[in-house]
């Protein structure tokens, strides 16, 4: 079942389309990666789906209903654009902050408490919100878009300001939330936590989507069927020992260790290309290229820019 | 609880716990009472008598010159020469020398000293020998001086408004003037001091990236509304204190010294219930008091005071603080969302600034001519009304002048309002964008 659907969403600024019918289906307990290069309309559309600001065109559901004002206080959001009150205090911000999501004063003490004291915060409760790192703003800044425990979570870039440690405490966190039954939609550059974190993803470049889809999916449509093996013992270049389904793209021979990277092409299959080798080299090492998030990410927006300037340049 | 209170409360609570808010809170009254206490203290103070020595060739002036509380005059029957070798063993603070041509010739009076005399005490000397003069020559040309006293009229028209009942009321329009231009000023200074807080509270909301968090969670407008009635809110609670506190201060400081402050004395008879009592009781003394042809001047003063319409003046105040201060707060907090920082408010703040400056340059006119029609366009027009129309209230202001300048106050207020809120739901997602007029004008027409 899908949480959040967003169908032909248009937004419109004075000079330039942000948005431009774009839709997106979010799957409920998930993580949905949504992805693109900088400019691209990811923070429009979150803001969007925040409802801070209107689309133009497009419809947007919220667990089957018609998002109204009423969902805030069941989406938590963590902006790329952060930040805190300064001179105030952590506790009294915090509780200021669950109370306009919807929180009793009462409820939201004992929440803060618990998160608290997971991240080790009790004994700043009182102390200026100037006073603290910028590490640890950013954990207050997590807790205070949980407390209010939101089925749909939104996080930009969730990631930016924090250290390794903090980072892996974080995406564990993530975990965790999605266990207990949040979904969460992330937005991020940083593409091997993609992988790591995301169910689905959906590719904005140029206020369009340009891909979306399960992750793993994904990768299996844009796999290219090379396999890159390690071997020994070689006497005879590959490509005088495989048939016309492999296609030998590089080879590196060397005394000891050789390896090659092979295209089976259709009509060939791993075990074939074992087959056709095993008589003659000694096997070390064999694995799938599977292009990486990262690869995804840049090849389909240089393409996708490089398919306008060619129609430019014809 | 409603998310609007969260936030009023909120703005409310964060300011009046700043230390600059309790510091201008107690600072304020002591600044004022000082204000009221330290002239009188000061007057006191140079209350030390001057001792004027008179050498009189003439014998006529020297015993009619009148001493006072702060001159005294000694009479010394030494001539000039030797008066002014002893000065200084005598210690006089000067001497006054009356040669014997001074009754034809005036100029040739000489008031001698190490220091300069005050003016007071010069001015004093000089009415006293022109009185006396004069009265000399009266009686030397045969004019009666009982004759004279009853020819000299003073001439003090009594302005009288008359109410829609036929009923006749004595008018000060002096007492108006200053409560009309001290209300005015009052609402300038409000407007002005607690607009730039919400403007800085914009700002610092901006600046400090916490309102994207918020307007995920509020919509922008209970933000602004929120944040505009909390300060609202703590500029009444600041002048209330102010009044109170000052009003204590005073009273403290006058029970612990109640002789050296009698100038203030009358006032405290006035006070609270008896005050009616009192003041019939004043009008039969007054009135007797009138008829020896001397004008109780302090009376005068009290009846003045009284004859202000008080219900409609500080009802009339209280909602032209309000209605005005939010008609710019509104317009300051959207100032503060289309900048990055206080610096760039600058070419904002001008055509809202404007309005307000241009109303307190106008005062000085409006009050010469409460009822003309400058003061009448400038207490309608919304921009201008809060401090125009304060300034014309203690004169005595048409019912229905009253009506349309609220009526269109308030109406000013929404619309500024909600001007205010479409740049501001853009403006305070925007950053890092140099912003002009041009930009501002399509922030408006933005879907929200």
């Amino acid at each position: 079942m899908s949480i959040f659907i967003a169908e032909n969403i248009v937004k419109n600024y004075a000079n330039h389309t942000a948005l431009n019918k774009v839709s997106i289906d979010v799957p409920s307990q998930s993580v949905f990666g949504l992805l693109g290069p900088n400019g691209a309309g990811k923070t429009s559309l979150i803001r969007i789906i925040n409802q801070i600001t209107a689309p133009d065109e497009g419809k947007l559901f919220f667990k089957g209903e018609k998002l109204n004002p009423k969902h805030v206080s069941h989406i938590g959001y963590l902006p790329e654009e952060r930040g805190l009150y300064k001179k105030m205090k952590v506790g009294e911000q915090a509780l200021y902050l669950a109370q306009l999501k919807g929180l009793s004063i009462h409820d939201a003490k004992k929440k803060l408490r618990y998160w608290f004291e997971k991240f080790e915060l009790q004994t700043w409760w009182n102390r200026k919100v100037e006073e603290l790192s910028k590490g640890m703003q950013q954990k207050i800044q997590f807790i205070v878009t949980v407390l209010h425990e939101p089925e749909l979570l939104i996080f930009d870039e969730p990631f930016s300001g924090f250290d390794p440690i903090n980072v892996n405490l974080l995406k564990d966190e993530i975990l965790k939330l999605k266990e207990m039954g949040a979904t969460i939609i992330f937005s991020t550059h940083n593409m091997s936590s993609v992988e790591e974190l995301c169910d689905n993803i959906a590719l904005i470049n140029k206020a369009e989507k340009i891909l979306d889809g399960r992750v793993k999916d994904i990768k299996r449509e844009y796999k290219s069927n090379k396999y890159e093996i390690t071997f020994s013992d070689a006497n005879t270049p590959l490509k005088n020992i495989l048939n016309q389904n492999f296609e030998v793209l590089s080879e590196k021979n060397d005394e000891q260790l050789s390896t090659a990277l092979i295209h089976v092409k259709d009509g060939g299959t791993s075990n074939e290309l074992l087959k056709q080798l095993i008589p003659h080299v000694q096997i070390v090492s064999f694995v799938e290229q599977i292009p990486s998030m990262n690869d995804i990410f840049i090849s389909k927006v240089t393409n996708s820019s490089s398919i306008l300037e060619n129609t430019y340049k014809n | 609880m409603n998310k609007t209170l969260i936030i009023l409360k909120r703005e409310y609570l964060s300011r009046v716990k700043k230390k600059s808010f309790i510091i201008m809170t107690i600072l304020g009254p002591v600044l004022m009472a000082a204000l009221m206490i330290v002239p009188v203290f000061i007057a006191q103070m140079s209350d030390q008598k001057t001792v004027i020595a008179v050498v009189d060739e003439t014998t006529i002036f020297a015993d009619r010159l009148k001493s006072t509380e702060n001159i005294k005059f000694i009479p010394l029957e030494e001539d000039i020469q030797t008066a002014k070798d002893n000065f200084d063993k005598n210690r006089h603070d000067a001497i006054l020398y009356i040669p014997l041509s001074a009754i034809n010739t005036p100029s040739t009076l000489r008031l001698l000293s190490d220091k300069f005399p005050s003016i007071n005490v010069k001015l004093y000397i000089e009415s006293q020998l022109k009185q006396e003069l004069e009265s000399m020559k009266l009686s030397a040309s045969g004019i009666d001086k009982e004759v004279l006293k009853s020819i000299e009229t003073k001439v003090n028209i009594t302005t009288i408004k008359i109410s829609g009942d036929g009923q006749e009321q004595k008018s000060y329009p002096e007492i108006a003037m200053v409560l009309g231009i001290f209300s005015g000023i009052l609402i300038y200074m409000f407007i002005f001091m607690f607009g730039a807080q919400v403007m800085r509270g914009v700002i610092e909301e901006k600046t400090s990236r916490i309102i994207e968090v918020i307007v995920s969670s509020v919509k922008p407008f209970q933000l602004m509304m929120g944040k505009i009635i909390g300060v609202a809110l703590v500029g009444l609670t600041q002048f209330i204190l102010w009044i109170v506190l000052t009003f204590t201060l005073v009273t403290v400081i006058k029970a612990a010294f109640p002789d050296k402050l009698s100038i203030n004395e009358p006032a405290k008879v006035y006070t609270a219930d008896d005050k009616m009592l009192d003041k019939n009781k004043l009008q039969e003394v007054s009135e007797l008091m009138n008829t020896s042809s001397q004008p109780d001047t302090k009376n005068e003063i009290l009846r003045a005071i009284g004859s202000i319409n008080y219900g409609v003046v500080i009802g009339a105040f209280i909602f032209f603080f309000l209605a005005g201060y939010l008609l710019y707060a509104a317009l300051f907090a959207a100032i503060g969302s289309a900048v990055d920082n206080e610096a760039d408010t600058q070419q904002f703040m001008l055509p809202v600034t404007i309005p307000l400056i241009f109303a307190i340059v106008m005062a000085q006119f409006v009050m010469n001519n409460p009822n003309g029609p400058v003061a009448f366009w400038l207490s309608i027009i919304p921009l201008t009304s809060p401090i125009i129309m304060m300034i014309r209230i203690p004169f005595g202001v048409p019912y229905f002048d009253l009506i349309l300048s609220m009526g269109l106050l308030v109406a000013g207020f929404i619309f500024t309002t909600w001007f205010a809120a479409k740049i501001y739901r853009t403006g305070i997602l925007m950053y890092g964008k140099k912003v002009n007029y041009k930009e501002l004008a399509k922030w408006l027409f933005y879907k929200g």
